[in-house]
């Protein structure tokens, strides 16, 4: 199954080089976690502070247990706040 | 005790400059700046006073750690009934200002009455006169700096001035420091204007004196200094992406208001993100961003540096644009882009630097042209009127406001009265997206709930800094609460309310607040102005500090009715994303924080609340 997979701030360096912007579309297994794209990907779980799946926040908690179905979108931010 | 212990007062229309000592109960009850400022304005102005009249007064005021070795300890604030709300105004600043007014000795000084002729006050410690500047009126901010300097001869005297906006009273000028860092919000700078007060230039080299247990306060600011470098958002985060990290975080959200909040998410917002300014352009090969900057005694430094692209139509043949100049900070990139559809950072960062060269708020403009375009689209302006077509989108009218209100010329005259006198004026008040006729910032409550009670009670009408409810919401700091409910956040609003009137108060940024809670705060106030400012203490002053202001506010006619939001915001569901369906449900939260407050059903301060807060 296709999903978007987008990493912000500091965490865009853990794309693939050839990224345009800071999304990518994936192929992933059927019921492939949160915390397996993070694996995935290298991205330190502590630097992985923002997690929202189609927008909508995910808690620590959920990222191992928390299955993706096809067309989600994933994005993770590192620690961030502005104003 | 980390006060001077002196405060100026000018009055222009008699052209004198008369030292008086600060009034240290006051400060024991308001600590200093955002609140000291307060107490004198409600002591000494009649709330219902014409704002942009003589009577109204202007207060510039640093806090007891302004000027200090604390970390951001560079702030102070511009206060006065503002112009554009008819409420308190109390706009804050950074740079380095505020630090030579305490180090030319002065806690505060207090501006009365009206020029006869343009003027600008010249400090030099002990020292300070009123000179003529009528070289100067008509100039800009950016012009007015370099000029004082040069006449001076001395490029260590610092500036806060107001541009042409100011002149012309444009309802949302700002008071710039520093070439770009503003006292941003409500127009400050019309009121400025209004007493022909042109700017403020200092020089001081008495550095800050009395602090209390100076031991315990090195102590005490180095604990609080590794506090932010060891946080991420304060020593990694905002150093690096700066404010404008959050386009992409409120865009994925469903919270980023886009084209006058018809819509909640901008499908351009990733070209006008923080991790556009670091991508190389395709044009020149060069990143908007050139570097980060902090203000004095930061050790955050979030401001951003950037340089536009030469050859943008923007400023093309305009070579006084193409040096490095500051921002884009996220709001201004927010009401200049996303609130009007315009994709194209080169063409906000053209409408920032006019703004900061003229002395305008980005906020209020960036959404007043939003509401123009709107009128415009609905066929209610037409381009007869404002001399160029102006749909959602259109990077050229974006442009072409900021120059004819930054110069008061055509209908940049009427953008300058904000969105909700232009509203009125053709027919719309339900289009403008404001409290108490100031705009809101870049954060749509109907996808951050919270958010719209702190609006509709800031006391200076729409803002997020008087109650950044985003922080927990959105970002987790300092927990994670649900964007999307309203349980709690009457007493989630309050206490960040209360706690930013602390930070405002002392002297200090509240970006420190993303690391630090007031528990941090206090070891340093409690070294530099004694043990007697516990946490206990610093909680009653901040909740005083609010209900004073709120006491104002109702001297000067505001009713629990204006503690209100646009009906759009109210009755038109947001159309996409996690927010889709959800309207602000403030009838909900109000209630609650009213009671929470300890007001009556109606807003006001109940007399036990008063008697408690010593009001």
């Amino acid at each position: 199954m296709k999903i978007g997979f987008k990493l912000f701030a500091s965490l865009t360096d853990y794309l693939p080089s050839d990224r345009k912007g800071n999304r990518v579309e994936l192929e992933v297994g059927e019921g492939a976690t949160i915390s397996e794209l993070i694996a995935r990907f290298n991205v330190p779980e502590r630097s992985a502070h923002l997690v929202l799946v189609n927008g909508h926040f995910v808690p620590p908690a959920q990222r191992t247990s928390r299955h993706l179905v096809e067309g989600d979108e994933l994005a993770i931010w590192p620690p961030i706040a502005g104003g | 005790m980390a006060w001077n212990r002196k405060l100026l007062r000018v009055n222009l229309t008699q052209g004198t400059c008369k030292e008086e000592p600060l009034n240290m109960e006051w400060a024991n009850e308001y600590l200093g700046s955002r609140g000291l400022a307060a107490k004198y304005l409600v002591s000494e102005i009649d709330p219902k006073v014409d704002p942009l009249s003589p009577d109204n007064k202007l207060i510039m005021a640093t806090g007891p750690l302004t000027g200090t070795m604390a970390s951001t300890g560079g702030r102070y604030t511009v206060s006065c009934k503002g112009p554009l709300t008819g409420a308190i105004a109390c706009s804050n600043s950074g740079g380095f200002f505020g630090a030579e007014m305490k180090f030319a000795g002065w806690d505060m000084i207090i501006f009365e009455g009206k020029s006869p002729k343009p003027v600008y006050l010249f400090i030099e410690n002990d020292k300070a006169e009123l000179r003529d500047a009528s070289h100067l009126w008509g100039t800009s901010c950016w012009h007015t700096e370099e000029q004082i300097k040069a006449d001076h001869q001395d490029p260590l005297i610092r500036v806060s001035s107001i541009g042409k906006a100011g002149e012309n009273q444009v309802l949302f000028a700002v008071v710039i420091n520093d070439l770009h860092r503003a006292a941003g919000r409500s127009g400050v700078g019309a009121v400025m204007g209004s007493k022909n007060l042109k700017a403020v230039a200092i020089r001081g080299t008495k550095g800050v004196s009395g602090v209390k247990d100076f031991p315990a306060f090195l102590k005490a600011t180095q604990d609080a200094k590794k506090v932010l470098a060891d946080n991420a958002v304060t020593g990694q985060g905002l150093p690096k992406f700066g404010t404008q990290v959050l386009m992409n975080v409120i865009n994925e959200i469903g919270a980023l208001p886009t084209r006058n909040h018809r819509d909640v998410q901008f499908e351009d917002a990733a070209k006008i993100s923080a991790e556009a300014m670091h991508e190389k352009r395709p044009t020149d090969g060069k990143t908007h961003l050139i570097t980060n900057a902090a203000c004095f005694g930061c050790t955050i430094a979030c401001g951003r540096i950037s340089q536009i692209d030469k050859d943008h139509f923007t400023v093309k043949n305009s070579p006084q644009y193409w040096g490095a100049s500051g921002g884009l900070e996220y709001e201004a990139a927010w009401a200049l882009g996303a609130a009007n559809g315009v994709g194209d950072l080169e063409a906000l960062q053209y409408a920032n630097l006019l703004c900061n060269e003229q002395g305008m708020d980005p906020i209020t403009f960036g959404a007043t042209v939003a509401a123009a375009m709107e009128l415009y689209e609905m066929g209610i302006l037409t381009k007869e009127q404002i001399g160029i077509e102006s749909p959602f989108g259109s990077a050229a009218a974006l442009a072409k406001f900021a120059e004819m209100a930054a110069n008061g010329e055509g209908f940049g005259k009427e953008i300058g009265m904000g969105s909700a006198r232009l509203c009125e004026k053709y027919g719309h008040p339900e289009l403008s997206m404001s409290v108490k006729k100031q705009e809101f910032p870049a954060y749509d409550s109907r996808g951050i709930q919270g958010m719209g009670l702190a609006y509709a009670t800031s006391n200076r009408g729409a803002c997020h800094l008087r109650g950044y409810t985003v922080a927990s919401e959105v970002l987790g700091i300092p927990v994670k609460t649900d964007p999307h409910v309203t349980d709690g956040k009457a007493e989630l609003v309050k206490a960040f309310q209360d706690a930013t009137a602390v930070f405002d108060a002392a002297g200090i940024c509240v970006f420190t607040s993303f690391a630090w809670t007031l528990a941090d705060v206090q070891p340093q106030l409690a070294a530099a102005c004694g043990p007697e400012w516990t946490m206990e203490k610093l909680n009653e002053v901040g909740e005083r500090i609010w209900n004073l202001e709120r006491q104002f506010n109702n001297a000067a006619g505001f009713t629990a009715k204006d503690d209100n939001l646009p009906p759009r915001l109210t009755t038109e569901p947001a159309k996409t994303g996690p927010a889709k369906g959800l309207v602000n449900q403030l009838d909900k939260m109000l209630p609650e924080y009213y009671k929470v407050r300890g007001w009556t059903p109606d807003g006001v301060p109940t007399s036990e609340t008063l008697a408690r807060l010593g009001l």
